[in-house]
């Protein structure tokens, strides 16, 4: 039921009140311009992804979304106030993990969370359940009395990650939420994300490429302080120059070479790039082609030559090509110019 | 004034979370022991009174409130923690003043185990009880200066040597402003008006007022001005300088 209800409400409160409103803002840090003039916005429902190098200006542009920073031009609001002006008011719709989750180290999670509650003015029954919803939700039931100091980075993490949304903010700023976390807690804090997104805005950082195809529904990518892209991720990976393509893996070396020869001359396909020691060769798709590329043609083949075929894949495309074609070209030429 | 309670309430409990608060008090019982029977004198004075103890007061501040003051702020900035707090809904004020004031307690704490000594004056004679409760107030307002300075201080850097360091030496010139010391600095070429009105800072002077069990109002004031300036000043340099 929910996600329905999320579906229908979404694109409405999109239209009439952006959470987050970004105009122009820059931050010089003597003379090396960081974010050069950004402009976006967005609303409920979204969860934002904000791609780039080290260096782009991720942390910098969420640092002066939460006020921490303060711009030299430009504006930005959440929820209708002014991070300058109505900075008391913002913070209070903002739940905001720092780069690296700063903690007190000599603190144990519970006061910890017991503090944050006593700043967020929680009280009473809403307090209690709050807390122990928000310490099941991130597993930290074991080190509840245990010190900070002594958590392993993905338990400090997570004490981070209660610490941001436990007063279950509107607008959720996440800087690098799965750093240092293993593959389980990875899928788990994900999970998360994607479990709060239905009525909130969750603005994440990260150059995990695979994060973002897993919980985005947008994507930005920045390098030196510049909006580059600006899409879903899925409509990023169309433009890499593998989306459509077509992974043939063979069973063994026999006729690998008539396979890719084969492959090379049908009229949907580009150009082919064969890996021998993994019996692969991948068919990239001529730009321009129709929806399914080459796939149609090669599984034609496939049907007809008697090849010894062990799988055939399509690849939607990769984000991590387009990452880097679009953050090393543009990017490096733009700051030169 | 809920949020200050509770970052009041954060901080001090911090202090007793780590060895700081334990080996501090020690040092700071010990020291001032040391100081009133050895260097003071206490007993050879056979005075029912104690000056003894209080006029060391100023000297030990001014290396052991530096030391509490020198991790308010800088250690925040050292891990990134003022991050956290300064973008959680809590302004520059509350967040300045909720540190300060559990610093304060604490070096309340400290002050108030002294007790014993009070006990033995009162043991071995009959003293002015109002003096020294007088003393006590007047010893508390100075440990509340000293610790405006250093958190102020603190406050400009990240490294919490440093901030130990420069607050020893303000408080060093604030303690002796009224001595040829700090104003033969200025006597030379400055009008009498600003050379009288250094004098008239000195800590030293304020205290020794008060110590004598004589409590002015004009002492009063003095030094919950230099506390309001200091801790003013102390939020406009967070706000300058935090995410530097």
């Amino acid at each position: 039921m929910q996600p329905r209800t999320a579906l229908a409400t979404a694109p409405v409160l999109l239209l009439t009140e952006p959470m987050i409103e970004i105009d122009g803002l820059t931050k010089i840090y003597g003379q090396h311009t960081v974010v050069d003039r950004l402009s976006f916005s967005c609303g409920a429902g979204e969860v934002l992804g904000f791609l780039g190098p080290n260096g782009a200006g991720k942390s910098t542009t969420m640092k002066m979304l939460t006020g921490f920073v303060t711009p030299n031009a430009g504006s930005a609001s959440v929820c209708g106030h002014s991070i300058g002006d109505d900075a008391l008011e913002a913070r209070k719709h903002l739940g905001y993990l720092p780069e690296g989750a700063p903690c007190y180290p000599e603190m144990t999670p519970r006061t910890f969370l017991d503090f944050i509650a006593d700043i967020r003015g929680l009280a009473g029954e809403g307090r209690k359940s709050r807390l122990a919803e928000v310490t099941e939700q991130l597993h930290l039931g074991p080190v509840l009395d245990q010190s900070i100091d002594t958590l392993s980075k993905g338990f400090k993490r997570r004490v981070g990650l209660a610490q941001a949304i436990l007063h279950d903010p509107d607008v959720l700023i996440l800087d690098e939420p799965t750093d240092g976390l293993d593959p389980n807690q990875k899928h788990e804090v994900r999970e998360l994300i994607r479990s709060m997104s239905a009525d909130k805005l969750i603005v994440i950082s990260t150059h995990i490429l695979e994060e973002v195809e897993a919980v985005c529904s947008r994507a930005i990518i920045i390098a030196s302080g510049r909006i580059l892209a600006d899409d879903t991720p899925a409509k990023l990976a169309a433009t890499s120059r593998y989306h459509n393509a077509v992974r043939v893996t063979l069973e063994d070396e026999a006729g690998f070479d008539a396979v890719r020869a084969a492959i090379e001359r049908l009229p949907s396909v580009a150009t082919t790039e064969s890996d021998r020691s993994r019996l692969t060769v991948t068919a990239i798709a001529r730009p321009g082609g129709n929806d399914v590329g080459p796939l149609r043609d090669i599984s034609t083949l496939v049907a007809d030559g008697n090849w010894n075929v062990a799988s055939l894949q399509l690849e939607g495309g990769r984000l991590d090509e387009v990452f880097r074609q679009i953050t090393t070209s543009t990017a490096y030429l733009g700051s030169e110019a | 004034m809920s949020i200050v309670a509770a970052l009041f309430r954060r901080e001090l409990r911090s202090y007793f979370a780590t060895p700081v608060a334990y080996v501090f008090i020690v040092i700071f019982l010990v020291l001032m022991g040391t100081f009133t029977f050895y260097l003071g004198g206490f007993y050879e004075r056979g005075q029912a009174d104690l000056s003894a103890f209080f006029n060391y007061h100023p000297w030990l501040y001014l290396f052991l409130v530096p030391a509490i003051a020198m991790r308010l702020w800088a250690e925040e900035r050292k891990t990134g923690s003022v991050e956290l707090l300064m973008t959680l809904p809590v302004t520059a004020w509350q967040a300045v003043l909720g540190k300060y004031l559990a610093a304060w307690a604490f070096t309340g704490i400290a002050l108030a185990l002294t007790f014993p000594v009070w006990v033995t004056v009162n043991y071995l004679g009959s003293p002015d009880n109002g003096a020294i409760l007088a003393a006590y107030v007047g010893s508390f307002l100075m440990a509340g200066g000293f610790l405006a300075i250093g958190s102020c201080l603190s406050a400009t850097t990240k490294n919490q040597v440093i901030a130990f360091v420069l607050t020893v030496v303000a408080c060093f010139g604030f303690l002796l402003a009224g001595f040829p010391l700090v104003l033969d600095i200025f006597s030379a070429w400055a009008p009498q008006v600003i050379v009288d009105g250094i004098a008239s800072l000195s800590f030293l002077t304020h205290f020794s007022n008060i110590s004598k069990g004589v409590i002015d109002l004009r002492d009063l004031v003095y030094f919950s001005l230099v506390i309001a300036v200091f801790l003013y000043a102390n939020t406009i340099v967070l706000q300058w300088k935090q995410a530097d």
